[in-house]
């Protein structure tokens, strides 16, 4: 037992060790490439240095909606897999990025960003991955309960649904619009209004700890919905809020950041291998390395092709797919007995 | 007689195409009961409805002075522990998944385990004779050793009540009798109240001192084993031939079958005699 807590302290300082490591090493590379251990010196001597103002001003804001959405996403997705007691589940399996990019493509074709200003398109990304949500939950609630297996197929198919739709807006309109669209979708941790960075970094922190509200009826439903039912779980409130949350979190990202793949899926996935299938410790790990895996993919895409920028979900989806298939070659009995 | 440990009155319930009905059952606390009865009798649906899976229609499940409608989940599994047929717990290792049988009793804040659960847990481990398996995985564990396991979980959960699904359906003998023989000493010395659902009707003979026989979502016969398992209620309800005699070392009834060959060469033989 104190072995089990003494490996949960050694797992979750190193990955705290690791993000503080990749933050600094975000904040020292890009355009001017400043020293590792320079960033101290430059944040002691204060606001006159132009490197400073390039910290704070440029690259702090990216590190900071990265840990945010980073965090946010693997965590969505580690609940979402939790719940559905399926390893395949991500945050916009359910149609979350469709109804998200069918809001934002909405409201680029029909001008709404020119007409009311740049706000709108986060806005409109988080209202149609709200419709979406409430949509899928809906159809798949009877009488107050939930049934997961038709709800993940529901979300499939809506999530088809709107991605046809915007397809269709994007044929319709013009090569401009359609620029904007796909860069869009494509995913940036490019936000220059600090607000809302600040407000996606609350929300993310915020559902970490609410989610640990739910370690216990997370750990039960690891033997499956009825036998949670047997120890005493009320696990219908549980899925629903649970679902509430991790779509409100994957919303969020969506809605700030654009569709940023694979974060979701992988990392939890990964973490499982890592450090066991224990949600108490599950949870705060899989949030960190989320963190971890965004900041550092932002560090690749935005240097690798320097002075121009890659979008961030290309990354992710290439350096987390090759990752992903390692892991999996080296093990993968065991991936196949997590559930 | 003991007071009821579980007491059903005339309870309807079921699905849309199935129900039981008019079930009464009182068993004594400190009993060893077994439910039986043939393939799609009901055996599981009244499984069911005891547990609390499934709705109740009408009628009454009492468990001791409680009424298990108005009993919350948490307070339910603090009374009843349930072993289900299948395990399926994946890579939980094997101490962390006997500890879950104490989630009933800790609160939504409490994020290590107590002293207390640790004890307790270890407790049944050691009775269950599963504690050498403590550190590894539930999913490198045999049949036999996961349904120890799921038994030391449950008995983790310090119930009144132990309910399980057929426990030994997918063993070999040395396991079933072993898990049989384990929770006999358990309602032996501890004096817990076992029912479970058993297919095996020489099994159910040799270490249940109460039967309930289940047919078309009707009880049919329940007593003990030399009341229930009688020629007559056998052929009746599973339509096939059997005869029945004492065990020669228990006393208690054991099921013979006639196989077809040997049924046509004693009506032959019957017919050359007369």
């Amino acid at each position: 037992m104190q072995n089990k807590h003494l490996r949960w302290v050694i797992y979750l300082s190193g990955l705290m060790v690791l993000l503080i490591a990749s933050v600094i090493l975000s904040l020292s590379v890009g355009e001017m490439n400043l020293g590792f251990f320079d960033i101290f010196s430059i944040l002691g001597k204060g606001h006159s240095s132009m490197e400073y103002t390039i910290i704070t001003q440029i690259r702090l804001p990216r590190v900071l909606l990265g840990i945010a959405v980073g965090g946010a996403l693997s965590l969505s997705g580690v609940l979402l897999q939790g719940v559905y007691r399926n390893p395949l589940v991500e945050p916009y399996t359910l149609g979350i990025s469709g109804g998200a990019s069918l809001g934002v493509a909405f409201a680029i074709v029909f001008g709404l960003h020119q007409l009311i200003g740049p706000m709108v398109l986060p806005l409109s990304g988080f209202i149609g991955a709200f419709l979406i949500i409430f949509v899928v939950y809906s159809i798949s609630s009877r009488h107050g309960r939930i049934n997961i297996q038709s709800m993940l197929l529901t979300g499939v198919m809506i999530s088809f649904i709107a991605s046809s739709s915007m397809m269709l807006l994007m044929a319709i309109t013009s090569a401009e619009n359609l620029h904007g669209i796909i860069f869009w979708i494509m995913g940036s941790l490019d936000e220059p209004e600090m607000s809302l960075i600040y407000v996606t970094l609350v929300m993310a922190f915020a559902s970490l700890a609410v989610s640990y509200l739910f370690v216990q009826p997370l750990n039960a439903l690891r033997l499956g919905e009825e036998k949670a039912k047997h120890l005493g779980i009320n696990t219908d409130t549980t899925i629903k809020l649970l679902f509430l949350l991790a779509s409100m979190l994957a919303g969020v990202c969506v809605a700030v950041a654009g569709v940023i793949g694979f974060v979701g899926l992988i990392i939890p996935h990964l973490m499982r291998l890592l450090v066991g299938s224990d949600y108490r410790i599950l949870l705060v790990s899989s949030f960190l390395s989320g963190s971890i895996f965004l900041v550092l993919s932002d560090v690749i895409a935005r240097t690798i092709i320097s002075p121009n920028e890659l979008p961030i979900g290309v990354i992710t989806g290439i350096v987390g797919g090759i990752v992903f298939l390692l892991m999996m070659s080296r093990s993968s009995v065991q991936l196949m007995r997590n559930k | 007689m003991n007071p009821s440990i579980l007491n059903i009155q005339n309870l309807c319930c079921g699905y849309p195409k199935f129900q039981l009905s008019d079930i009464c059952i009182d068993m004594p606390k400190g009993s060893f009961a077994g439910i039986i009865g043939p393939n799609g009798s009901g055996k599981t649906t009244l499984f069911r409805a005891i547990t609390g899976t499934l709705g109740i229609k009408s009628g009454n499940i009492m468990l001791g002075d409680k009424n298990l409608r108005t009993l919350a989940p948490r307070q339910r599994a603090q009374n009843i522990a349930i072993v289900s047929q299948f395990i399926d717990a994946g890579d939980i290792s094997v101490e962390d998944y006997v500890l879950m049988g104490r989630i009933p009793y800790q609160s939504r804040f409490s994020f290590f385990e107590s002293d207390d659960d640790l004890r307790i847990a270890r407790e049944y481990m050691t009775m269950t004779d599963t504690w050498r398996f403590k550190d590894q995985l539930m999913s490198e564990l045999s049949g036999g050793e996961q349904q120890l396991a799921a038994i030391a979980r449950a008995l983790t959960q310090e119930p009144e009540l132990l309910l399980l699904d057929e426990p030994t359906s997918h063993l070999d003998i040395t396991h079933q009798v072993h898990i049989l023989n384990v929770l006999q000493q358990l309602n032996q010395e501890m004096g817990l109240s076992v029912l479970m659902v058993i297919h095996d009707l020489n099994l159910a003979s040799e270490y249940c001192d109460r039967l309930i026989l289940v047919n078309q979502g009707r009880i049919h016969t329940q007593g003990t084993p030399e009341e229930v398992l009688t020629f007559q209620n056998i052929e009746d309800v599973y339509q096939t031939v059997v005869v029945t005699q004492p065990n020669p070392l228990s006393g208690k009834p054991a099921v013979f079958l006639a196989t077809q060959k040997v049924l046509k060469e004693i009506n032959e033989r019957t017919d050359i005699a007369q």
